[in-house]
């Protein structure tokens, strides 16, 4: 955890903050202090305009409007904060590298959430945890948490999404390598939808997944040790093997374009900054 | 043992585990690779899918036969595999080995001693007891020296041959004593000696008698003669076999005193011919030097022949006193000299200063009485470094001063005024004959013919030392002949005449006899009995059995006679020395025939020769462990981790350890280098590819600057800059080559420097650049750059060096500097030192320093920065702050201006100073 936040936070530094675009609920608005560059409710000035008919009277800046002959109305910047939660998979599947003393899955995928949530409370908005029963909150402190939490590798073989904290209208990150069963996955983006949440999944995958360099006899198991196969010549599966990984990844994009979800697909061999860019204008809604 | 055709096993038991190999075959057959476990998360996508092919499982056949033939291998190395094993018969009784260590069983007396080793072993292997025997010396009469066999094998490492033939005679009464019962091995040298049978018979008596003798002829070499002027070699050899070839080299002493092959010729005997004689023509120079004659690539003593004064012809310088005189030829002084040496000699007759420098072997100054002072001097000192000179009396010398009342150096005593006559028609006495030589006379031995008179003579002064010089006395007791060495040489005085006008001894045999004596003249062939008599000759080189010349040590001396025998234990082969003369002894002498060895009916001489038991344990067993080798390469490929392995690097040193024999660096070295030749045309500034990148670029970069700004402001116009790769490429197209140091650059080759010393030497120069001159004067000691510079420039050959004094040549080639600064402004550069007298001419301005060019310029200003434009001709380096900057780049430009015009025209600027002088002496 000491390593992950300096490098968390020296990943997110070159980016600007990040602005995340909220849904305009109006039961769920929280004021935020990051403005929505137009105007609203909020308490930083934004722009006079002259008043029209219909201004509240009290609306009227009279300092504004005596310097001149026509009335003025002070509007604020619209401010609005907006809550991201994250599900990252640490079970034993994410803990996987190839290469030697390579990056695993699961340490790029803490990466990556980390960083977004820097941004997000740079920018202010809230974050949290979706296993974490705590409602999300803004912060440094709510960061430590967070780091806290994702240090903490789980037992199982393979992770399920937790929905047990998805804010109504909230924004959610799910990052995993999606190999296990689909069907938690399918619930969790199920209640997702039922409650107005949308966010994004990134799937993170080793380039041994993606390329199955194996041949010979091999008897593989899951890092869990719970499954086993052991096959003759691996070399003949790999055919087979990328259909059924392409059908997946098929699967997983097409899930999340039926609930509004976007979908994108990271490799622990590539810079962790695109997929971190990725994440940070779909959460913008720009994707 | 257990054979098999050529094949035999020494643990054959072993061999039936092959009988297990089909167990083997199925075990393996039915137990496939282990598999690879290996972590997937992706095992989920795995599931449900099936292997295609079935047959995997089993272990592919050909990994079954490799592991087999492994298996078989290593049970065949085990049981002990011997090729053309020797049929071991188990004798009982002791075992005599009777070795024939004469010269010739030389050439093969490793194979002699391995055959002997053998014999020994297997004795020793059934416990038998053994003795060894020499043939040249055996034991004496009486019971056998009977020891362990493996004792006596041990001995056989000490055994020499001798560098004589062996009679036999000796070990045939030695045999004769023996109780019966023994079996004996005898390893026969093939040649034929007179008591060879009659041993052969006495051994078969006493038990069985096996003789192993190789079937190669035994070659040798009679001495070399001389046959009107041709140097004759006969060689020989003992077998009348089918035609064969063999090498001959003459050796002997080069000018320079090493010995190396003067001549070589190849000789053929023809088929059935046992004797071949060839005639080989040689300038006398190298004849003279050639030592000896050996059979190349033969060792023994046999095949080498030595060569003594025979081989030799001494060059003579004879002097008469007054050439030009006009007289009857049987008067001359010389005419007896001439008749007695022109046989065996190269006489020389001239002017005595003209003879001394062409180095003769001796001087004969016949009645010669006075010589000019500087021929006297040469004289003496041509004696004193090892010369012979001989004098005669006559008339002149009788009537002369010479050696009246003082000691003349060139005389071995004083003598009395006037001659003696004896025996004339004035005179009483008889004429006098010659007294015996005394014993330590060189003459000792002669026979004086009686009618050899001495009728006149010159007398010596009688003295102390008069006694011991004489070594030849007329009856009455008066010196005849007189000597006194002088230095290394010798003066030797007759003291009568060379012709017959005072004594009759020049009419007779006796002369030439003596003069062969002195060493004068040389005989012709060998000598004879009656020559030699009397004579004592100490050894100075003895030949081994092998026919190498060695230190002769401590020996007492030979009587003369026994040189003319054949050689022995008392007379080993070699060179004899009798104060200058030279006999040879040879192994063979001149009428030496081989003739290869005969045995009684029933006697057959056998021979392993080369197909002898070869253990093949190891080869099988190094066949077996590739084999493994091979299987582990194979079984990892199979598993399909060879591939990664290889992709990973890890299994590079496998394949290097596999192809030892990848072939190296495969430039064509004969087709010429483009950039060389492009060079070779046009002015190129070139710098040394120091492997570091980003240094190479700013080098290429400051002088592609340089010459930029050379085009610009000269006539120079030099072609693009070129890196250069110290250990391969031409470097003399080069006027200057650049070196940047640094820290961690590597040292170039032995052969590398070698070119850079030639390239300083013809003129080149090499500007060194420790680029640290930033640093460089803070804190103590140097840095890591110029610490690098030292030991880089260590092997180069470069002057003494100074800071560039203020009248250097370099700071006036084209601009006037008085600062050399490259990117930095450093303390000093450094460049060959003037000579200490340098010294300023009055009204000049400068010293008149040296000439050329300083073949090195050592400094840290890291000009290539200052110098480094990129593509688009701007500065990639800022120089300096501001304004002043730029005139510091400008200066660094300057400098490397100067540089480059300092290695195109030398000194060109330096000898402006003359111009004046110049000027003036044009206007006389």
């Amino acid at each position: 955890m000491t390593a992950l936040r300096p490098r968390a936070e020296a990943l997110a530094e070159p980016l600007p903050p990040l602005l995340a675009r909220a849904r305009h609920l109006a039961a769920g608005v929280v004021l935020g202090e990051h403005g929505r560059r137009r105007p609203g409710l909020g308490d930083a000035f934004w722009q006079f305009r002259p008043a029209r008919p219909g201004d509240p009277a009290r609306a009227i800046d009279w300092r504004r409007s005596a310097r001149s002959d026509q009335h003025f109305v002070q509007e604020k910047e619209w401010q609005a904060a907006q809550a991201v939660v994250f599900w990252v998979d640490r079970a034993a599947s994410m803990r996987f590298a190839s290469a030697k003393n390579g990056e695993t899955k699961a340490g790029r995928a803490a990466l990556i959430a980390l960083s977004t949530s820097v941004l997000l409370v740079q920018g202010g908005e809230r974050i949290g945890l979706t296993e974490s029963p705590a409602p999300p909150a803004r912060g440094a402190l709510q960061l430590e948490r967070v780091a806290a939490a994702l240090a903490d590798p789980a037992m199982q073989d393979y992770g399920a999404p937790e929905t047990a904290t998805l804010p109504r209208h909230s924004r959610a990150v799910f990052l995993s390598d999606f190999l296990g069963p689909l069907e938690p996955v399918e619930a969790a983006l199920a209640t997702a939808a039922d409650r107005g949440v949308t966010g994004a999944l990134l799937q993170v995958l080793d380039p041994a997944e993606e390329a199955f360099p194996y041949d010979g006899r091999t008897l593989f198991h899951s890092v869990g040790g719970s499954l086993e196969y052991e096959t003759r010549q691996a070399g003949d599966l790999k055919a087979r093997y990328l259909d059924r990984l392409a059908e997946r990844k098929a699967r997983l994009a097409e899930l999340a374009h039926r609930t509004g979800w976007q979908y994108h697909l990271h490799h622990t061999g590539d810079a962790p900054t695109s997929a971190l860019l990725w994440l940070y204008r779909a959460l913008e809604g720009r994707i | 043992m257990f054979t098999l055709g050529p094949l035999g096993f020494t643990a054959p038991w072993l061999l039936l585990a092959l009988a297990a190999l089909p167990v083997l075959w199925w075990l393996l057959r039915a137990v496939p690779p282990a598999p690879v476990r290996r972590a997937f998360p992706g095992i989920t996508l795995l599931l449900g899918l099936d292997d295609k092919d079935q047959e995997a499982e089993r272990t592919p056949w050909w990994l079954l036969l490799l592991r087999l033939l492994a298996v078989a291998a290593m049970i065949l190395g085990f049981a002990g595999p011997v090729l053309n094993p020797e049929p071991r018969s188990p004798g009982t009784g002791p075992l005599v080995v009777l070795i024939d260590d004469g010269w010739a069983a030389a050439p093969d007396w490793r194979a002699r001693m391995e055959a002997a080793a053998r014999s020994l072993r297997a004795a020793e292997a059934a416990g038998r007891t053994a003795a060894l025997i020499r043939a040249s010396e055996p034991p004496q009469p009486g019971p056998l020296g009977l020891r362990a066999a493996g004792d006596v094998a041990a001995g056989l490492a000490g055994l020499e041959p001798r560098p004589w033939a062996l009679s036999h005679e000796a070990a045939r009464d030695w045999a004769a004593t023996l109780e019966p019962g023994a079996e004996t091995v005898w390893l026969s040298d093939g040649l034929a000696t007179p008591a060879r049978e009659a041993l052969a018979r006495t051994l078969a008596g006493l038990g069985p008698l096996t003789v192993l003798e190789p079937p190669l002829p035994r070659l040798g070499l009679r001495p070399a003669r001389i046959e009107g002027g041709l140097v004759e070699v006969t060689a020989l050899r003992s077998i009348a076999g089918p035609a064969q070839e063999i090498t001959i080299t003459g050796i002997g002493p080069d000018p320079s005193g090493v010995e190396r092959e003067l001549v070589r010729a190849t000789l053929g005997f023809e088929a059935g011919a046992t004797e071949i004689r060839q005639e080989l023509s040689l300038p006398p120079e190298l004849r003279n030097r050639i030592a000896r004659f050996t059979i190349a690539g033969h060792r023994a003593a046999g095949a080498v022949t030595l060569a003594d004064d025979s081989l030799r012809r001494r060059k003579i310088a004879l002097i008469e006193a007054s050439a030009g005189r006009e007289g009857l030829e049987l008067l001359s002084p010389l005419h007896y000299l001439r008749e007695a040496l022109a046989p065996t000699a190269e006489v020389m007759e001239g002017p005595l200063t003209d003879l001394i420098a062409a180095s003769p072997d001796a001087v004969v100054l016949a009645d010669v009485a006075t010589l000019a002072p500087p021929d006297a001097q040469a004289l003496e000192t041509w004696v004193a470094e090892g010369g012979l000179l001989l004098r005669f009396a006559g008339p002149r010398l009788a009537a002369a001063d010479t050696g009246r009342g003082e000691d003349d150096p060139l005389l071995p005593v004083r003598l009395r005024v006037g001659g003696r006559t004896v025996g004339g028609a004035m005179s009483w006495g008889a004429p006098q004959s010659l007294a015996p030589f005394s014993e330590s006379s060189p003459f000792y031995g002669l026979a004086i013919p009686a009618d050899v008179t001495v009728t006149s003579q010159v007398l010596a002064e009688p003295g102390p030392d008069l006694a011991g010089r004489t070594i030849a006395a007329l009856a009455d007791g008066t010196p005849l002949v007189t000597r006194k060495p002088l230095g290394d040489g010798q003066i030797v005085l007759v003291h009568t005449s060379a012709n017959a006008e005072w004594s009759t001894l020049p009419l007779s045999g006796l002369f030439v006899q003596m003069l062969e004596r002195l060493a004068v003249s040389t005989r012709a062939g060998t000598p004879d009995r009656g020559e030699l008599a009397g004579t004592v000759w100490q050894a100075d080189a003895l030949l081994d059995g092998f026919g190498q010349l060695g230190e002769a040590g401590d020996r007492p001396g030979t009587p003369g006679e026994r040189l003319t025998g054949a050689p022995g234990p008392d007379l080993p082969p070699g060179l004899y020395r009798a104060e200058a003369r030279l006999v040879a002894v040879n192994v063979l002498g001149p009428e030496a025939e081989l003739t290869p060895a005969s045995w009684p009916i029933g006697i057959a001489p056998t021979w392993q020769g080369e197909a002898g038991e070869q253990d093949l344990t190891g080869p099988v067993l190094l066949a077996a462990l590739i084999l493994i080798a091979l299987d582990v390469l194979a079984a990892l490929a199979l598993s399909g981790r060879l591939a990664r392995g290889l992709k990973a690097g890890g299994a590079a040193a496998i394949a290097l350890g596999l192809f030892t024999l990848a072939p190296g660096d495969l430039r064509a070295q004969d087709e010429p280098d483009t950039a060389t030749l492009a060079a070779a045309l046009n002015v190129t500034l070139a710098y040394v590819a120091t492997g570091d990148a980003g240094l190479d670029s700013v080098s290429r970069a400051g002088l592609q600057g340089l010459s930029t700004q050379i085009r610009l402001r000269s006539s120079v116009e030099p072609s693009p800059p070129v890196g250069v790769d110290l250990e391969r490429d031409e470097l003399s197209v080069y006027p200057l080559i650049y070196w940047p140091v640094t820290e961690t650059q590597a040292t170039p080759s032995d052969a590398a420097y070698a070119r850079l010393n030639a390239y300083l030497r013809a003129g080149g120069m090499i500007l060194f650049d420790t680029r640290d001159a930033d640093v460089a004067g803070f804190g103590s000691g140097a840095t890591a750059e110029a610490a690098r510079l030292r030991a880089l420039a260590r092997p180069l050959d470069i002057p003494a060096l100074e800071p560039v004094p203020e009248d250097h040549v370099l700071t006036r080639t084209f601009y006037l500097l008085n600062e050399f600064p490259g990117r930095h402004t450093g303390p000093e550069v450094w460049v060959e030192a003037a000579p200490p007298d340098a010294e300023r001419a009055e009204g000049m301005p400068f010293r008149n320093l040296n000439d050329g060019v300083t073949p090195v310029v050592i400094g840290g200003n890291d000009w290539a920065a200052g110098w480094a434009v990129n593509d688009s001709g701007l500065p990639m380096f800022p120089v300096g702050r501001g304004l002043a900057g730029e005139r510091q780049r400008e200066l660094s430009y300057r400098f490397g201006m100067n540089l480059v015009m300092h290695v195109l025209t030398g000194n060109y600027k330096s000898d402006q100073v003359h111009v004046p002088a110049l000027l003036e002496r044009l206007g006389q």
